[in-house]
């Protein structure tokens, strides 16, 4: 039989406010345990909640930037369940009026372009972080307690692993364009949990899906998808049931292995949260934040087809990130050639930002500085090698090219003279060369080449070194 | 008459012509309380620090409104430094890292914490019966009860060993025991009153508010905690009157409102007929009387138990044994939570618990939680329509005086019953007053005021007006002699 695969992802995100949730404490990752936390996000009796009101904008912000639907009225609930990394033992979240819904993020594959329907995006707190066995029992850090979560949850609307990583890809790339958030996987800024089910295809129906935790990577999000769509499938063809239940990814052997069944659904007892008041957000509020939301990617690497001629490939890679397609943009319209442009950086550009480990907003080469490099190029005053060169001097020093030129002597030699001078001088001290040649070696002279500009020390133009050497080896 | 025995006004008056030192005060307070340390007013005192704070004062310029004014806290305020416990086990050895917004307002204003009162524990209960450290008795008498939850704040006052307390009023928790106590209790309009600091017992009914030995006091300690909060975000900024000015205008032409609703069976006889005589005496000063209605009175009782008890299960779910306060010995995580809770909590506590966790649970929240804050909502729609045509509504207190000890507690019904007429105004969020309103074989019997949102100084110069025609505020229940 065939089956089709019905995936639904939701992504927990952490909002880059400087405080948390509803308290004044610090956000900042990496602080040693418990030194960020305060009596209200310590659940300490008798304290209350205050509502962050830049988490709110921030969610909005990115509802509104997927098309949301988003409320003017913010109400906040209780989801009580006993856990010992939550504090008060219920959680702050959003029941039945989140502040988003429906909307969606759009993706492409395989050149399809695909929108993922959304069922909400709703606004709630993070609970501490339990660590085990140290000095044989269990510690609670309670630093992340209280951060500002936004819940994103697709509809089961994804219908294969590799669209899942789209997904993925997608919503964060948007999420880093908004400035919502860091989406650092590492530090747990973006955590996503993965719903799977199979049915036979043509079937509407959807079948008993599977929870898979613990992902802490796109990656491991498709190699655990497309593990578990085969566990399912070899499952129901082999006359078994699936079990709904939480399943973990074990990234070492690569296999989803049951954490616990999820037969008995939780009663969390929801309730409207009696501490906060409903907040409520008119049009006024939404046009301002509307107006805060950039040129989304999707649209962008539209333009940048349309625009600047770039090719899809190019395209996605300049639009990957805003700080890149920003820079791309800046360079381009100085007067170059976007496809020149793209090819540095795409080149020695990423080259150099990945050895060095730095951000794009922290590259000291400023984009009329790339923009001068090729136009020098085109002008035949640098050859494309030495600019190479120059341009790491840039990404170092932060210098103009022109400076680096100067400093280190690099104009190419395109004065005849001179290189003839360079090719007889050569010549002359590798005779060994030069009879090679004669004797009918021809690749000696591609040798020869390489010597001349070794001479002039990658100063002459090659354009001219080739001409000149043809007609002086011709002459011989 | 000793020291302790006068009221905050008096003594202000005395201070501010030196005729008395804040040292001197607090001794008297401090003398009292060992006299009368049987009746069990407190859970902790702090008569060192207390008075070494009163000594400092002596020297210094008057500080604020209560200048060395010896006050005392219910126990579910938090003090930095101090334990709190809520009078209950689970609580015990929980020393607060922080000091309630209202404590701090008092601290600001120069009064002395003396000490932290005895409650019902989580504020549940209507006879400080409850309580992990026993039982409270009525200053009027030993062998009945202080009402509650806030019976040690009221008997505190009531006996002088403080001269102006704070309590909690979820159902009727401040303004009963006053009713009991002979005393001014005063129920503030939800939000005028910061919460930030009171162990919540049902949040969206939970007010703060004072105990004191007559209006004017009231009047004093109501201003000096009234006022926005940013830590609160129920708090409401709103203009804080000057009340001690806002009591004496007077209350010619003021509507009163009877409700016949409050006036029916269940009602005793004496207590029916101080609080009739009562309206004569406000009509005698120059209100209007006129009967008024509040159909939805029977629901409140049910309604109130509903919501209140589903806010507290979820409240209470924090005290677990993990991070502070009790912790039985358990050999996994369930385990150390059904131990620590099931030897933490009193009776009356689980019980609440058990009810509200059946009326959220997700089979039942639409019969009981969702019915329950639609009937909430027509409850509050009576008050909007009564105080369309009235200014101040007029009921007893309590259907009755004091009770024996132990006359209730086999029978909760009974028990809840005896918030009857106070429960409506936290289900509507309005401030409601009650002040003694005459003796019944001896026992005071307590007349409420209940009145608009924001409108506590109407109700305070309703209670000033009647206060002047009569003197049952200066009888004291305890004597020296």
């Amino acid at each position: 039989m065939e089956y089709e695969i019905v995936i639904g992802l939701e992504v927990h995100v952490q909002l880059n406010t400087l405080s948390k949730m509803f308290c004044g404490c610090s956000t900042k990752f990496g602080a040693e345990p418990n030194t960020q936390t305060c009596p209200v996000c310590l659940g300490l009796p008798g304290v209350l909640p205050v509502m962050n009101e830049e988490a709110i904008r921030l969610t909005v912000k990115t509802g509104l930037a997927f098309g949301c639907k988003v409320s003017n009225f913010c109400k906040f609930d209780r989801k009580n369940y006993y856990y010992p990394d939550l504090p008060k033992n219920y959680q702050i979240s959003q029941y039945d009026k989140p502040l988003n819904v429906g909307g969606s993020v759009p993706i492409r594959i395989k050149g399809e372009k695909k929108a993922i329907k959304l069922t909400r995006i709703h606004l709630e707190e993070d609970a501490g972080k339990l660590v085990h066995n140290i000095c044989g029992g269990s510690g609670v850090d309670l630093n992340r307690t209280g951060l500002p979560l936004m819940e994103i949850v697709s509809e089961p609307d994804i219908q294969s692993p590799d669209e899942a990583y789209a997904y993925l890809v997608s919503l964060k790339q948007g999420l880093k364009y908004l400035g919502v958030s860091d989406c650092n996987m590492e530090e747990g800024s973006l955590r996503c949990d993965a719903n799977i089910s199979i049915r036979p295809k043509g079937v509407l129906q959807l079948g008993t899906k599977t929870e898979i935790k613990n992902l802490n990577s796109f990656a491991n999000v498709k190699k655990s998808l497309e593990y578990e769509a085969k566990r399912q499938e070899k499952a129901l063809g082999g006359g078994e049931r699936i079990i709904q239940e939480t399943r973990l990814w074990d990234a070492v052997n690569n296999k989803t292995v049951s954490m616990r069944s999820k037969e008995e659904a939780h009663d969390y007892r929801y309730f409207p949260e009696p501490d906060l008041v409903p907040v409520v957000l008119d049009d006024e509020y939404f046009r301002k934040v509307a107006g805060e939301i950039p040129e989304m990617p999707d649209i962008r690497y539209e333009r940048f087809i349309a625009e600047y001629k770039l090719s899809e490939y190019d395209a996605g890679v300049m639009t990957s990130d805003r700080d890149l397609a920003d820079f791309f943009e800046e360079t381009s319209k100085q007067g170059v050639d976007p496809k020149k442009v793209a090819n540095w950086i795409m080149g020695d550009f990423l080259k150099e930002i990945n050895t060095a480990k730095v951000g794009i907003c922290d590259v000291k080469v400023k984009s009329p500085d790339l923009a001068s490099l090729i136009k020098l190029i085109d002008e035949g005053t640098i050859s494309g090698k030495i600019a190479k060169d120059v341009f790491a001097e840039m990404f170092v020093s932060g210098k103009k090219p022109e400076t680096v030129i100067r400093e280190k002597g690099l104009i190419q030699i395109s004065d005849e003279k001179s290189i003839e001078g360079v090719i007889e001088s050569v010549l002359k001290s590798n005779s060994k060369v030069v009879d090679d040649y004669k004797s009918g070696k021809k690749s000696a002279a591609g040798f020869m080449v390489g010597l001349i500009m070794k001479a002039s020390k990658g100063k002459a133009n090659p354009k001219l070194v080739n001409e000149l050497l043809k007609k002086k080896l011709s002459g011989l | 008459m000793e020291i302790c025995d006068k009221t905050i006004h008096e003594i202000k008056g005395m201070l501010a012509k030196k005729e008395i030192l804040p040292s001197e005060i607090m001794k008297s307070a401090l003398s009292r309380m060992e006299k009368t340390g049987k009746f069990a007013s407190f859970i902790k005192t702090f008569p060192e620090e207390a008075l070494k704070y009163a000594e400092e004062q002596d020297s210094a310029p008057l500080k604020g409104i209560l200048s060395g004014i010896p006050v005392a806290i219910k126990d579910n305020m938090c003090i930095e430094g101090k334990e709190t416990t809520c009078a209950s086990h689970i609580l015990r050895g929980f020393v607060a890292p922080y000091t309630a917004t209202v404590v701090q307002r008092l601290l600001n204003e120069g009064a002395i914490v003396i000490g932290k009162t005895n409650m019902d524990e989580f504020a549940m209960g209507s006879s400080t019966e409850t309580s992990f450290f026993g039982n409270t008795l009525n200053p009027w008498n030993k062998d009945m009860v202080p009402g509650g939850s806030s019976g040690g704040s009221a008997t505190s006052v009531s006996l002088g060993e403080a001269l102006g307390s704070l309590g909690s009023d979820t159902g009727g928790s401040i303004r009963q025991p006053a009713s009991l106590c002979g005393l001014v209790g005063l129920k503030p309009t939800y939000g005028r009153v910061s919460r930030y600091g009171l162990v919540a017992f049902a949040s969206s009914l939970d007010q703060i508010g004072p105990f004191a030995k007559d209006v004017e006091d009231a009047a004093i300690l109501l201003k000096a905690i009234s006022g926005y909060d940013a830590k609160d975000s129920t708090s409401v900024n709103a203009e804080v009157p000057d009340y001690p000015e806002e009591i004496k205008k007077g209350i010619k032409g003021l509507r009163i409102g009877v409700p016949g609703e409050y006036f029916l069976e269940g009602i005793d006889d004496e207590v029916g007929v101080c609080v009739r005589k009562a309206i004569k005496d406000l009509e005698h000063c120059g209100a209007e009387v006129k009967n008024i209605s509040l159909p939805r009175t029977e629901y409140a009782v049910a309604t109130y138990y509903i919501i209140a008890t589903a806010e507290a299960s979820s409240n209470l779910a924090r005290y677990d044994g993990v991070h502070y306060g009790l912790r039985e010995k358990a050999g996994n995580i369930i385990d150390l939570y059904k131990k620590t809770r099931s030897a933490g909590f009193g009776d009356e506590v689980k019980r609440r618990i058990i009810l509200g966790t059946y009326v959220l649970s997700s089979g039942y929240y639409d019969a009981y939680y969702l019915k329950a804050q639609k009937v909430r909502t027509l409850i509050k729609e009576d008050f909007s329509k009564a105080f369309g045509e009235v200014d101040v509504i007029v009921t007893p207190t309590s259907p009755t005086t004091a009770w024996k000890i132990g006359e209730k507690t086999d029978d909760p019904l009974k028990m809840y019953l005896s918030d009857i007429y106070t429960i409506s105004a936290n289900l509507a969020g309005i401030p409601a007053v009650s002040l003694n309103c005459g003796f019944s074989a001896g026992l005071p019997v307590g007349l409420q005021l209940q009145a608009a949102h924001f409108n506590e100084a109407v109700l305070l110069r309703t209670a000033y007006a009647f206060e002047q025609m009569n003197d049952y505020h200066k009888k004291r229940a305890f004597s020296e002699k």
